[in-house]
């Protein structure tokens, strides 16, 4: 008796926990696609009669979504590619290979996540757009972002359990050390090469404060700035000027989510947890 | 590591440079340095760089990328915005140089002395008061819920992780329209909805912006506790069980204890998120109403960027990563006391 208490009760705290995590979903989805808006609670049901796909066409007209879009995506590729290199070869010198000041710059990786943002971000500004010119470019947005302790560490870790004979192997074969990484390391790292880009992924994608300080061009803002000046600017004129602002919300939300659906098994506790630990 | 001391005197004795050719042309103090260090004597050239980089020197060439980057975007700046903090810093126009003297603490002084930011700090403090024990409570519970439950696990943990990996941009458009004075919550709540309404209510504002966050990233925490929950040994819970301790007891005198180290971590993440604080506010409610939902790091880009004070913004950014360090350092040595 007290067994299916306990039972009811867990049950019933997981499932208030969902819905109070997903609920906020459903109403973007729902906002989204209403006609005119509609905040009572009958409105939380989809009607028909109400149902629309006017609101994407209508941010479009304020700012080219695609662009947009395309933006994020150039923003977003760049941050991982150069995190994906930077990572994959910091982490294997620091896992398999022994050299002068090893310890410095492991100890410099965790160092960097220590440094919190809001120290850097005024300096930073001043030196990316005043001294380096990078405002509005795709450069300025990425630079910040372009160095990821978490992959470095992800990838650390992962070389670390790889048996060493496999490398004295290759060594005694007479591979040089750049053959080894790029034809026995990385193949086997596979795994790990696609948690960093998930884990990074997200970063950028969903980057706010950076690239709304440094992109002042509406041609060169990723979504997230076109959005949120959109949401801003209280675009009256829309017709249903909420729904606008939730249906680019739903383009924003819908990559990095169905990404974290496919390949939730790889955002397993397991991996955050060495991520963070080192 | 090998300590490359003799050698280095020995470069030094060389001629003042380390390059190779001129080493191997001056042997006379390669003797006296294996000598002292019983090395087999006149070692080949691959072997002096071993000595000197390691036995893998290409180790250096493929952390420089990453080290050149830490340089340029953290370590720069990081020194570059202490430097901004103690000196009379502002914008001019391009290529214009112009002195910026020292002023000792004068931004420290001027930036403590405003009611802003000291706004700015007790408004942090209560994001943190309700941040921080509402997220170790409550991913606590659903970690432990979901470490015992059977079925659904994985749609569970999936559910709570959508937030985290969703866009604060897109997140808080949804947050802002169920909150705002017309909204869906306050349609629900119909005569009990309050007045002035959440956005626009000084004294629910920031408790609102703390739940939003807790919200947001509650799903990775409850990822970290479920780690720690899965490597408590069963036996440890039911042996405690059998000894005639209620689940509630077991639950205190087993599992609490094995967490401790990722409550640690936990209560360590919120305090260096909600240092940071700064989407929130800025898009919800621009800080208002009358600076209610102000945060440092939102006072921060207005100072800095807005009203373009840098130099106080860069002493308002050491302010409060100093106060975020000693909370971190206090709550550190709390959970480690017992």
């Amino acid at each position: 008796m007290a067994r299916t208490l306990l039972r009811l009760l867990r049950y019933g705290a997981l499932g208030l926990g969902a819905v109070a995590a997903l609920l906020p979903f459903y109403y973007m989805l729902i906002g989204a696609l209403q006609k005119k808006r509609d905040t009572s609670l009958g409105g939380l049901l989809p009607d028909p009669s109400n149902l629309t796909l006017a609101n994407l066409s209508g941010i479009d007209d304020s700012f080219s979504l695609t662009t947009a879009l395309l933006n994020s995506l150039i923003m977003t590729a760049g941050v991982v590619a150069c995190t994906l290199v930077f990572g994959l070869l910091a982490g294997y010198a620091l896992a398999i290979l022994h050299f002068r000041g090893r310890g410095l710059v492991f100890a410099l990786v965790l160092l960097v996540q220590a440094i919190p943002f809001q120290l850097l971000m005024i300096p930073l500004y001043v030196m990316v757009v005043r001294y380096f010119h990078l405002a509005d470019s795709y450069a300025g947005m990425i630079l910040p972002f372009a160095v990821n302790s978490v992959a470095v560490l992800i990838f650390r870790q992962y070389f670390l359990q790889i048996p060493r004979e496999i490398f004295d192997a290759a060594r005694m074969d007479g591979a040089g050390e750049l053959r080894i990484l790029r034809s026995v390391a990385v193949p086997l790292v596979r795994p790990a090469i696609l948690t960093a880009m998930l884990v990074t992924f997200i970063g950028p994608w969903n980057e706010f404060l950076w690239p709304f300080l440094i992109t002042k061009n509406p041609d060169m803002q990723p979504l997230a700035v076109s959005l949120a000046n959109f949401s801003q600017a209280n675009s009256t004129f829309q017709a249903n000027p909420m729904g606008a602002v939730l249906a680019g919300a739903c383009v924003l939300a819908v990559p990095a989510v169905v990404l974290f659906l496919l390949f939730q098994r790889h955002f397993t506790s397991a991996n955050l947890g060495s991520a963070i630990k080192g | 590591m090998t300590a490359p001391h003799p050698h280095r005197q020995e470069a030094r004795a060389g001629g003042g440079s380390p390059s190779g050719p001129q080493l191997k042309g001056s042997p006379p103090p390669a003797p006296r340095a294996s000598a002292r260090a019983g090395r087999p004597p006149r070692p080949g050239r691959a072997h002096r760089v071993e000595r000197w980089l390691g036995r893998h020197p290409l180790g250096l060439a493929l952390t420089a990328p990453y080290t050149v980057f830490v340089l340029v975007v953290f370590a720069i700046p990081f020194g570059f915005g202490v430097w901004m903090a103690f000196h009379d810093y502002f914008f001019t126009a391009p290529g214009v140089s112009v002195p910026h003297p020292f002023v000792g603490f004068d931004n420290f002084t001027a930036v403590l002395g405003d009611g802003d930011t000291r706004r700015a700090f007790r408004n942090l403090g209560v994001f943190m008061a309700i941040n921080i024990p509402l997220t170790v409570v409550l991913a606590l519970s659903l970690a432990a819920a979901l470490n015992s439950a059977t079925r659904w696990r994985v749609f569970f943990r999936v559910s709570y992780y959508v937030p985290y990996v969703t866009a604060s941009v897109a997140t808080l458009a949804v947050w802002l329209f169920l909150f705002n004075g017309s909204g869906a919550v306050n349609h629900a709540l119909g005569a009990w909805a309050p007045e002035p309404s959440w956005l626009a209510n000084k004294h629910l504002v920031m408790p609102l912006i703390a739940l939003y966050v807790t919200w947001k990233q509650l799903g990775f925490y409850v990822l970290l506790y479920l780690a720690a929950l899965q490597n408590v040994p069963r036996e440890l819970h039911e042996a405690a069980l059998t000894d005639g301790a209620g689940r509630w007891q077991a639950f205190r005198a087993v599992t609490l204890p094995a967490v401790r180290p990722v409550t640690s971590l936990v209560i360590l993440l919120s305090l260096i998120t909600s240092g940071q604080i700064f989407t929130e506010p800025f898009l919800l409610t621009g800080g208002g109403p009358n600076g209610a939902s102000l945060t440092p790091a939102l006072l921060i880009y207005q100072r800095g960027l807005e009203q373009g004070e840098p130099d106080a913004a860069a002493a308002i950014g050491l302010i409060l990563v100093t106060a975020v360090l000693i909370l971190a350092t206090i709550s550190r040595r709390v959970m480690e006391r017992n």
